[in-house]
């Protein structure tokens, strides 16, 4: 992509540079200072002709800035930066290409309400409108993609949208806002505002915290009567760093958990009372006990359609509670008899203060651990076979203790990641969820390892995936961070095959690739060290070392292409229709 | 079913933009839609007509709207006591030899001629759609030349009606 030179935006832009006296400061200098008001600690960028005054505000009052290698890498690292800190992701792109190349980044950081400022410059207001040079109509294009956009027009509302922008993103349920700069603002005097122009003002946004108390009497009392409950808890106990609320509602009902796959790490992997991740690809166990539970309990979690299956045979015997921040989300997908708008934490408090005798739950949890011990994931590993993709995954865990930070991107990598590692902690878990998005995972590790810098951050990613933002393993080089990139290299788009092959025929339309770089090689390209490993004898070894590493490495695990992620729901079924349940 | 729903929001540049994109988004139909400020020029009212499937479609319609940061208030109007108004233009073929019999069909609709040509002419009539349908069914057999409707625009009336014990009492 081409970026600007300075003379041709001067050109473009067709304004004199003013001299301006040194005290007196302009758009970009007030931007610089907002976010510092706002203790922002890194921004994830890419400069360009139009943020240039921006860059040079930069230059002159630094903020720790990291330069991705492309819009889209910057974007991901600041999710990634944004799930693991629970800080506000910000990330800066010129005009154009270098707003559009953000696009994917926001639609993921929307769907799976991940809190990100991002600020795109803009062509200046006198000539927006004309197709001036690298315009593109953001505000239009993100609309449908944020929770709420702004463009600058007066200099002077600067520091307010900022600061508006940082509230909408980081309270209620998070999302991305977007902040369109056009030239002429960041270079404009900034004439001081009133006090009151700079605060915060938004009368129709007004987020419901605090739990109904009749609501809370109506589940409490549901709670009670009910023989066979249910949680499921999803990314918003996360949002709401409710984890431990979360186990101590479960201990004290007694009642048996299950995670979306954004939820997981939300109770600890190991609990006894977890039953492991619910949906298309979950534990036969979390799936039944949705099927059979005569009251669900869904804490922050929005019925995802990969999480229920077919929505008609969905939780046929259930009351459902549901607690969301977003009122929307209530009834969306699944009626709903008890409704609760209110932050995770804050409705978990209530009921684990509400004094409701607990109902007998004893004979309910019994069958369900019986059930998870007869129903556990399996793979079939040989020799002969070669190494599974499941078998990396079970070490990657026995090596890091369950207590790595792990970001993946989208497919069968991401399934068997979120089956087979059992999170200690909260916060460690990064993977994109709702828009399902190739290339997320590895850019994200390399934010989440800046936002966590002692620990130990693994990225597992799929040969395709990996591939689309792999330009980033620059920022491994420059930054040496010891983030650790696990490719599961089974020379496909492994989740296509799949689907190919279970829904399809076995036709294999473009989901091969053969032909790849060699990824030890290109690492080593890069001053990082490359591994290969073909075998679950070199793995036990090479990954080991690996994983150990104070350094970026790279490990390229050759694994079985004919492998399917099981159990399954297929497309359409309900959840108690799973397939491959059991060894064959 | 046909909802009438008002939006009430900051008047600000893109706010329509983002009221009727999020319908888009979420398959709504508009049948109509009117904007104009209020009382107080930093705030604006939408009055639209939708067609949606069922009660929880509406509700999640309703709920969208409500999210949307520069939305500040959402009503659905439709099975409340309410006014409703919406102005048609309408142009009628009307020579000479018809001209008066054509004027006495317009009178009871309070309709007013605001042009005339040598062989047009163009009313202007307020009212609700149904009124509305009604004369433009009326005026059909003389030829309509052109026709523009603005969409309906709607009030809650002042009294509205009390379903309840109180009202048995006072029978």
């Amino acid at each position: 992509m081409m970026k600007l030179t300075v003379e041709e935006t001067e050109q473009v832009y067709e304004e004199p540079i003013t001299t301006q006296a040194p005290t007196q400061l302009n758009g970009a200098d007030v931007f610089i200072e907002t976010l510092k008001k706002h203790q922002v600690e890194v921004i994830f960028g890419y400069p360009g002709g139009a943020v240039l005054p921006i860059y040079d505000a930069l230059y002159k009052n630094p903020i720790k800035h990291i330069l991705a290698r492309h819009e889209q890498g910057a974007i991901h690292a600041a999710e990634g930066y944004a799930r693991v800190s629970g800080k506000v992701g910000v990330v800066i792109a010129t005009s154009g290409p270098g707003a559009t190349n953000l696009v994917t980044g926001i639609a993921d950081a929307m769907m799976d309400s991940i809190p990100l400022v991002v600020f795109t410059g803009q062509v200046a207001t006198t000539v927006i409108g004309t197709d001036a040079f690298q315009e593109a109509d953001i505000i239009g294009i993100t609309q449908p993609i944020t929770k709420h956009n702004y463009q600058v027009k007066d200099v002077a509302d600067f520091p307010r949208i900022i600061n508006e922008a940082f509230h909408i993103a980081s309270t209620g349920r998070p999302g991305p806002v977007v902040v369109d700069i056009p030239k002429n603002m960041a270079t404009g005097l900034f004439v001081t505002p009133k006090e009151e122009n700079q605060e915060v003002n938004l009368p129709g946004y007004q987020p419901t915290t605090t739990p109904n108390f009749l609501q809370i009497q109506k589940a409490a009392q549901a709670i009670t009567t009910a023989k066979q409950p249910l949680i499921l808890a999803g990314a918003g106990v996360l949002f709401a760093k409710a984890s431990a609320e979360l186990a101590a509602f479960a201990e004290k009902y007694q009642i048996p958990v299950t995670n979306t796959l954004l939820g997981l790490g939300g109770i600890e992997g190991n609990h006894p009372l977890f039953l492991g991740m619910a949906g298309m690809h979950g534990t036969y166990t979390a799936n039944m006990a949705i099927q059979s539970c005569d009251l669900l309990i869904n804490v922050g979690a929005r019925f995802d359609d990969r999480l229920t299956g077919n929505l008609n045979f969905f939780a046929p015997n259930a009351r459902v509670v549901h607690i969301d921040i977003d009122p929307a989300e209530i009834g969306k997908n699944v009626p709903t008899e008890i409704p609760i708008v209110a932050d995770a934490k804050e409705a978990l408090e209530a009921l684990i203060a509400h004094s409701a005798p607990n109902g007998n739950t004893a004979a309910w949890l019994e069958s369900l651990n019986i059930s998870k011990e007869q129903y556990p994931f399996h793979y079939q590993a040989s020799v002969e076979r070669g190494l599974l993709p499941q078998q990396v995954l079970e070490l990657v865990h026995e090596y890091t203790n369950g207590d790595a930070v792990v970001t993946t991107d989208v497919g069968q990598h991401q399934m068997w990641t979120a089956q087979y590692y059992k999170f200690n902690h909260p916060h460690n878990w990064v993977t994109s969820g709702g828009l399902g998005t190739m290339g997320f995972g590895f850019p994200a590790a390399i934010g989440a390892q800046l936002a966590k810098p002692d620990a130990k951050v693994v990225s597992i990613v799929g040969d395709a995936g990996f591939q689309m933002t792999l330009q980033e393993l620059s920022l491994l080089q420059e930054l040496r961070i010891p983030v650790k990139v696990i490719i599961l290299n089974n020379q496909a788009l492994g989740m296509v095959r799949q689907w190919q092959e279970t829904f399809h025929g076995e036709r294999f339309s473009q989901s091969l690739i053969s032909v790849q770089p060699d990824f030890v090689k290109l690492a080593e390209a890069y001053d990082i060290k490359g591994y290969k490993i073909e075998t679950f004898e070199d793995a036990k070894v090479q990954l080991k070392e690996a994983l150990e590493s104070d350094e970026p490495v790279l490990i390229d695990c050759r694994v079985v292409q004919k492998e399917s992620v099981y159990p399954m729901v297929a497309p359409g079924r309900g959840l108690h229709e799973m397939i491959g349940v059991k060894p064959e | 079913m046909k909802r009438i729903i008002t939006v009430t929001v900051i008047n600000q540049s893109g706010v329509l933009n983002r009221v009727t994109g999020l319908l888009m988004k979420r398959q709504f139909n508009i049948e109509s839609i009117t904007v104009g400020h209020t009382e107080n020029p930093q705030i604006s009212k939408m009055t639209f007509v939708v067609n949606v499937e069922d009660e929880q479609k509406l509700e999640q319609l309703l709920k969208q709207l409500q999210k949307q940061v520069d939305v500040l208030k959402v009503n659905d109007i439709t099975e409340k006591q309410i006014v409703v108004r919406e102005l048609a233009l309408v142009k009628v073929a009307s020579p000479p030899a018809v001209r008066a019999e054509v004027n006495s069909i317009i009178e009871p609709f309070r309709a007013s001629i605001i042009d005339t040509g040598k062989n047009v002419v163009t009313f202007q009539v307020t009212g609700s759609p149904e009124k509305i349908d009604a004369f433009i069914d009326l005026l059909k057999p003389y030829g309509i030349k052109e026709l523009t409707r603005t969409g309906v625009t709607a009030f809650v009336r002042e009294t509205q009606k009390v379903n309840g014990p109180q009202l048995s009492i006072l029978k």
